[in-house]
């Protein structure tokens, strides 16, 4: 509790600046007299959120399940891909250019595609996911892993080190922090791609159910939808960065320095 | 593989006792065609056992080049290289190498990354996993006392300053137990003092173990103080132009660098490198001249 308390201080003003945020919203819309079906106030965003919980948490399950499950994939393939690269020269020149030619590709524009193999539902939506993920872990982990100092493999190399013990005891840690930045790009970008697909093509998830909303001009629901998907987007870039402070705080601990 | 391997009867009898490292006309040429650099030109050398050589020579002489040629970083373009009488590629001696740059690990602690080649060298590899809170561990523990690193163990690099970097970095070429020492400057990046105690540190290791050391260094005191041996190289592409026995007494002190003789050689030494650079060795800033 006195942990929580202390870090609310210390992110004072980042909460201040939050809570600000929603009372001018809450207060302009009163003095402004939007209607609810154009801006609805916060209080009745969460009004919303309440009364139509039960109906909510299916989809808030199925898009978390959807996003995580394509997250997970999409990181394996991604880490898998990354080390390949990044650990020999000939795949990096040969397979980055394709690597760049994917990634040029809007994510959402493979969705139509998606459905005509599998047909709506949740596998478009997984696969959305996982497809958005890897480009951004492929590259931060072949990056990690290629900028080893070269004398460094020498040293490994003298020791007749084999490719696997360097990798395992050098380039992969070496790659974590650059891993763990991938993953919390790449984890809110999982959320586009799920969210993206339900609305297009399914009938589950916070996306259909923003769609149905909208359509019924129930705007309080479709905010409501909008706030579990930023409570969930936020929920796991805090979890993220928390692990990532444990496994990779070498890499931060210059600025431990300062406050002891 | 089919290495050529080294008869030991070659280099016994009158000749005295085999070369531990052996180049024969080796040369090294980077790059292919039209942009092919020759760094070293078809070289001979001969290395004995427990010899503490020195090679100096201008920058870009291929100096790095041939400790890289003798830790099968590098094959030789033409020649041979012979590691305890064997083509490099199948020699079977341990080897342990140190830089300028120390490129300890950050997210370990200075034993960790000490302990690093035990990790992989076998046989230390095969009993890692028992030895490492026993015997390994008292392994490192000694060696960083002899370093003057003693009680550093549980910190972390960045914890430490250049030069205990630097000794943590000799550490772990050592740990190991290497018949060979490959030293790239490694004591280049230091002050003045940080370097002389490093110079007595390992006078020490080398009179104790007996290893073969190579030590590359632009340091012409350095290079006087702790060789056995000197070798002068030219400028690229390298060939040995000078090759001399140093034969002061051990253990050297830094006072004795002061002394007649060794200046005297420091001179020599100098002034070979002066004429193969092709300068004058009067540095003269004279304004219009390129
Ligand atoms: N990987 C490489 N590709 C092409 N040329 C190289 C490469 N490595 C070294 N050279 C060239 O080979 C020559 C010898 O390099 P080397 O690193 O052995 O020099 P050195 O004697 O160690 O120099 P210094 O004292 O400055 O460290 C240099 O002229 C350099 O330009
Ligand atoms: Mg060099």
């Amino acid at each position: 509790m006195e942990r929580i308390l202390d870090t609310l201080r210390e992110k004072g003003a980042s909460t201040a600046l939050i809570l600000g945020f929603f009372v001018a919203w809450e207060l302009f819309c009163l003095v402004a007299n939007i209607s609810d079906i154009l801006l609805p106030r916060p209080t009745q965003i969460v009004a919303a959120l309440v009364k139509f919980w039960p109906a909510i948490w299916p989809h808030t399950y199925q898009t978390l399940y959807t996003t995580l499950v394509g997250f997970s994939i999409g990181v394996a393939i991604g880490l898998f891909l990354g080390v390949l690269i990044g650990s020999s020269r000939l795949a990096y020149d040969t397979a980055y250019p394709l690597l760049v030619g994917f990634s040029s590709i809007p994510k959402v524009a493979v969705v139509p595609i998606f459905v005509l193999w599998y047909g709506a539902g949740t596998v478009p939506a997984i696969l959305t996911a996982m497809i958005i993920c890897i480009f951004p872990i492929v590259v931060n982990v072949a990056t990690g892993i290629a900028t080893v100092e070269p004398e460094l493999e020498d040293v490994m190399k003298t020791l007749k080190a084999s490719k696997l013990d360097i990798l395992w005891n050098v380039s992969l840690p070496r790659s974590m922090p650059y891993f763990f930045a991938a993953l919390k790009v790449a984890i809110t970008l999982a959320f586009v791609g799920s969210v993206v697909a339900e609305t297009v093509a399914s009938n589950r998830g916070i996306g259909n159910m923003m769609m149905i909303a909208s359509s019924s001009f129930n705007v309080p629901l479709v905010f409501a939808g909008l706030f579990v998907l930023a409570g969930l987007g936020v929920t796991l870039y805090v979890l993220f960065s928390l692990i990532e402070h444990r496994v990779t705080g070498w890499a931060h601990r210059k600025t431990d320095l300062a406050s002891p | 593989m089919n290495a050529q391997v080294r008869s030991a009867e070659a280099g016994t009898g009158a000749a005295g006792p085999a070369p531990f490292i052996e180049f024969e006309n080796a040369s090294i040429t980077y790059g292919k065609g039209a942009r092919a650099v020759q760094a070293l030109a078809p070289t001979s050398l001969k290395i004995t056992e427990g010899e503490f050589m020195a090679l100096v020579g201008p920058s870009g002489c291929g100096k790095s080049t041939i400790l890289k040629m003798v830790g099968e970083l590098l094959k030789p373009s033409t020649g041979y290289v012979f590691v305890a009488g064997r083509e490099i590629g199948a020699n079977p001696i341990r080897i342990g190498m140190a830089y300028q740059n120390p490129t300890l690990l950050p997210w370990l602690n200075i034993r960790d990354n000490v302990m690093l080649p035990l990790k992989i060298v076998p046989p230390f590899r095969q009993a890692f996993r028992a030895k490492r809170k026993g015997e390994f561990r008292d392994r490192v523990e000694a060696l960083l006392k002899q370093v003057g690193l003693a009680g550093f163990a549980e910190k972390y690099p960045y914890q430490l300053s250049g030069g205990m970097m630097q000794r943590a970095n000799l550490c772990r070429a050592l740990v190991h137990d290497p018949d060979l020492l490959l030293l790239d400057e490694p004591f280049g990046a230091l002050d003045q003092f940080t370097r002389e105690e490093l110079w007595a540190v390992m006078q020490d290791l080398w009179l104790s173990k007996k290893l073969t050391v190579m030590l590359v260094t632009h340091d012409l005191r350095e290079a006087a103080y702790l060789a056995s041996r000197i070798c002068v190289m030219s400028a690229r592409p390298g060939r040995i132009l000078d090759d001399q026995i140093v034969d002061l007494p051990r253990p050297r002190t830094i006072d004795m660098t002061f002394q007649p003789d060794f200046v005297e050689l420091n001179q020599k030494l100098r002034a070979m490198i002066v004429g193969a650079r092709g300068g004058t060795g009067i540095v003269s800033h004279q304004p219009g001249t390129a």
